[in-house]
């Protein structure tokens, strides 16, 4: 399991999963699941165009990640903003198919990108990864208060921090930017319930903001690392336990928060 | 001449019917149920939905069952979990629906990987997710067909009750309407138009379909009863000018033909786009609220 071939792997999972779990928390909290799922998948069509060009796969998830932040804050204006999302996501995916079926590079590559590959990570990719993490991360500490007073209440993070536009455009820069390093490993499919699951488990267990912050990012490495210790003890897919062990997150939160809600 | 023999070609080709009427009957439905669905803010929702029922088409795809059949059991199960819950809350909502989403994916996920494994079929991935029009068999028709007609009644039974309570549930029940049948059933419809559309453009592209004509609508029509009618114009033109225009890609790339999902989503985007600036510049609607009827 630890073999040399699978230390990239961890690597790559254990920054995916930090990473995941702390933006996990602001994604929960600002209601922005939809946009955390589109984002990837928006990002896709980049990795296909990377394989066409022969670079690396991750400047062409970042380059579309970008494009996808700035067509939903576009297509948001005046509009509904889960249409946004799910125009994006369609015609992403759309082009996306198109150019992986005219460059002939069909099934196999089509499934890892979409639900995760974990052997043969690159040197390359490791670093690039630990970049994109280090700069998301920077990011969100940056921002981490404007973005935690926005999501309690709008009018006063106003009143702090300014206009909230900006602050929504960084907010999807940074899931954008997390979401694209996760793609190789984890699947543009299932990134987002690395997301969603472990912060909305470590919400039910307190109150405290940045205590619920470090819970959902502890649960997301236990997420990551189980999936990937279960991905080489069944060879099965890496993205079908990050989904059903990030489920379970939730079930669990929900039903500890509805049984404290029966006791109080 | 030229023009009407090869129509008379297109149409004299079983897959490019069946491509037609499976096609349309989705598209008609999209249109009737994504109205609602988007003016009651349930897109994501219409797109979990339509990722779930990718782990239906994947097991009919093992199974060599019939893939409507799949797409439609997973999709109304999905639907029956969202309802079931009971959660009213826009946040919680949000969330339970990410996560019936991730454990849905994952599961497609896992069935795919036996598909390829067990049976060797690794073109299940992209046949389940992204459609594959020209491959949908001929004896599917018949169960398409009832699909549609079941979901056009349904949703046609349920629009003014649902209208009604999306303003205002102690509304509705003062006037005498069962709220939750309501929804239940409008739930149903809504699996049964995203099975419809995944069998046309596959799961993961269903949405466009399903949002794309609808939203689009409602930008510059009205009243309900206009951006349904729209909305059915918009999807039947993206859905079977997608198909004429995949049919003559063939022709443009020799021996290898582009796909129909891609054409149907990029004219679905064009009319969304299209609606935006008739919208925003059109003459009827000099100082008009933006988001078309959201106010009803």
């Amino acid at each position: 399991m630890f073999a040399p071939f699978m230390l990239h792997a961890w690597l790559v999972a254990t920054m995916v999963a930090i990473v995941g779990g702390a933006v996990g928390f602001f994604v929960v909290a600002r209601r922005a699941a939809f946009a955390a799922h589109a984002l990837p998948l928006g990002a896709f069509p980049g990795a296909a165009v990377a394989s066409l060009l022969g670079v690396n796969e991750l400047f062409g998830l970042a380059l579309f990640s970008g494009v996808g932040v700035i067509a939903i804050t576009q297509l948001q204006r005046g509009e509904r903003r889960e249409v946004a999302s799910a125009l994006w996501l369609a015609l992403a995916l759309a082009v996306g198919v198109l150019l992986l079926s005219l460059s002939g590079a069909y099934a196999q590559s089509l499934y890892g990108l979409l639900f995760g590959e974990v052997l043969g990570i690159s040197r390359a990719q490791v670093l690039g990864v630990a970049l994109l993490s280090a700069l998301a991360l920077a990011l969100l500490a940056l921002l981490a208060r404007p973005l935690l007073l926005e999501s309690l209440s709008g009018d006063l993070a106003a009143a702090a921090f300014g206009r909230a536009r900006s602050l929504e455009g960084a907010f999807l820069l940074i899931v954008a930017l997390s979401t694209a390093m996760a793609v190789p490993v984890v699947g543009a499919l299932l990134v987002f319930s690395l997301m969603v699951g472990p912060a909305s488990g470590a919400r039910a267990y307190t109150d405290r903001p940045w205590r619920a912050l470090l819970l959902s990012v502890l649960l997301s490495l236990a997420v990551v690392w189980s999936a990937l210790a279960l991905t080489y003890l069944t060879d099965g897919p890496v993205g079908f336990f990050v989904g059903a062990l990030s489920a379970v997150c939730y079930v669990a939160g929900r039903r500890r928060s509805l049984r404290a809600g029966a006791g109080s | 001449m030229s023009i009407l023999l090869s129509a008379i070609e297109f149409l004299h080709n079983e897959p490019v019917r069946v491509a037609l009427i499976v096609g349309g009957g989705a598209a008609l439905v999209c249109a009737v149920v994504g109205v609602a669905t988007v003016m009651q803010r349930q897109s994501f929702a219409g797109h979990a939905l339509a990722d779930v029922s990718s782990a239906g088409g994947s097991a009919a795809y093992l199974l060599g069952l019939n893939p409507l059949l799949g797409f439609l059991g997973l999709a109304a199960a999905a639907a029956g979990v969202l309802e079931w819950s009971e959660i009213r809350e826009a946040r919680e909502r949000d969330l339970l629906t990410g996560v019936v989403l991730g454990a849905g994916l994952g599961l497609a996920a896992l069935l795919l990987y036996f598909a390829a494994t067990v049976r060797n079929a690794s073109g299940a991935a992209l046949t389940v997710l992204f459609g594959s029009m020209f491959t949908i068999p001929a004896t599917i028709v018949p169960l398409a067909l009832a699909v549609t007609v079941v979901a056009l009644t349904v949703s046609a039974l349920v629009h003014r009750p649902l209208l009604v309570s999306a303003v205002s549930v102690d509304l509705a029940r003062a006037q005498g309407i069962r709220v939750r049948a309501v929804s239940l059933a409008h739930a149903l419809a809504l699996a049964l138009a995203v099975a419809l559309a995944a069998m046309t453009v596959g799961a993961i592209l269903s949405t466009a379909l399903l949002i794309g004509p609808a939203a689009a609508a409602l930008r510059v029509a009205r009243r309900p009863a206009a951006a349904v009618a729209l909305a059915a114009a918009i999807g039947l033109g993206a859905t079977w000018g997608g198909i004429i225009l995949a049919y003559e890609s063939f022709y443009w790339t020799p021996g290898r033909g582009w796909p129909v999902s891609f054409f149907i989503v990029a004219l679905v985007f064009a009319a969304y786009l299209t609606a935006g600036v008739l919208a925003t510049h059109g003459p009827r609607r000099a100082a008009a609220h933006p988001s078309g009827c959201e106010a009803h």
